[in-house]
């Protein structure tokens, strides 16, 4: 059985939508509070949604502070799998463990409502039980979600298969529609929509599944 | 020995990031009567007062501060200077 920690700071909100993603799907979930020092034992961790240390000074500029985030580090160099939804993909910027930032969003307006996605590679632990060219309905709930990034990191995201899901129509002037984008091994995602809330068709949408169910699957790295 | 020196840390956004709210104000002014204004650009300044044993150190310790967690060098420009000239 897989192991998923889930990180949960100060100011964290969707570690229980999280948690619960993960025990529907069969995996052993459980929190990490931000001032862990190890992630021994877990197969995978999430950084979930939320407003990590308030989202004080820019999201994610405090919490890439937090003792977890050395571990995080740690873990994701020895080739774990890290998700980071939403605030949790500003975090992994923010600690410069994916490429990019995410600024607020064009129009400068709070978006909660469903998106659809389109996968565009398969490489990476979140995508790798999709198929490209799939779309998935999946809901963002964010003010700063717009990726933004130089010319040169976009050229070496574009050459190395970096760009997981794009938005289908843009809602936030993401640069070339990015929603999710990975490190350059794959085992590092961070996307803005959120999976965990498109569990069940009964709440909208269960196109989160095939996301989820490629993370829980995700090649146990060294741990 | 150490003397207290305030500071000022302006942070901005690099040239070519597109910025939203600087857009979004240089919108507005032509509505409340100030034509003319272009470029605008939005961006944070923090004050605060450093110890150190002269001016340069203090300054330079606010850009090292300022590069590590005021802004976000990916997208942000910081600069320090003294809050107590012009």
């Amino acid at each position: 059985m897989n192991r998923i920690g889930v990180v949960v700071f100060p100011g964290s909100n969707c570690e229980y939508d999280a948690l619960e993603a993960m025990s529907a799907l069969g995996a052993e979930a459980q929190f990490v509070w931000h001032s862990a020092t190890h992630l021994d034992g877990f197969d995978g961790v999430i950084l979930p949604g939320g407003f990590a240390h308030g989202d004080y000074l820019r999201p994610g500029a405090l919490a890439r502070f937090s003792p977890v985030m050395e571990a995080v580090a740690q873990f994701a160099r020895a080739g774990g799998a890290v998700l980071g939804i939403c605030n949790g993909f500003q975090v992994l910027t923010e600690a410069g463990l994916l490429p990019g930032a995410l600024q607020k969003n064009r129009g400068l307006t709070f978006l909660c409502q469903p998106t659809t996605l389109i996968v565009e590679s398969t490489k990476s632990v979140l995508t790798r039980g999709a198929t490209v060219g799939q779309e998935l309905v999946i809901p963002i709930n964010h003010f700063s979600g717009s990726y933004t990034c130089d010319d040169e990191t976009f050229a070496s995201l574009v050459a190395n298969d970096q760009i997981v899901l794009r938005y289908k129509e843009n809602p936030n002037g993401s640069r070339d529609d990015i929603a999710g984008v990975s490190n350059v091994e794959g085992n590092v995602v961070g996307l803005m929509p959120h999976p965990e809330r498109a569990m069940s068709t009964l709440l909208g949408s269960a196109d989160g599944r095939v996301l989820l169910e490629g993370f829980v699957g995700a090649p146990v790295g060294a741990h | 020995m150490e003397v207290n020196y305030p500071v000022i840390v302006d942070v901005t956004l690099r040239e070519g990031i597109a910025d939203p709210e600087g857009a979004t104000i240089e919108r507005a002014l032509p509505a409340l009567g100030f034509n003319g204004v272009t470029h605008v650009r939005a961006g944070k300044s923090f004050r605060m007062n450093i110890d150190a044993t002269d001016e340069s150190s203090a300054l330079a310790m606010a850009s090292a501060l300022a590069e590590r967690l005021l802004s976000n060098p990916v997208i942000e420009n910081a600069t320090a200077r003294s809050a107590t000239k012009g």
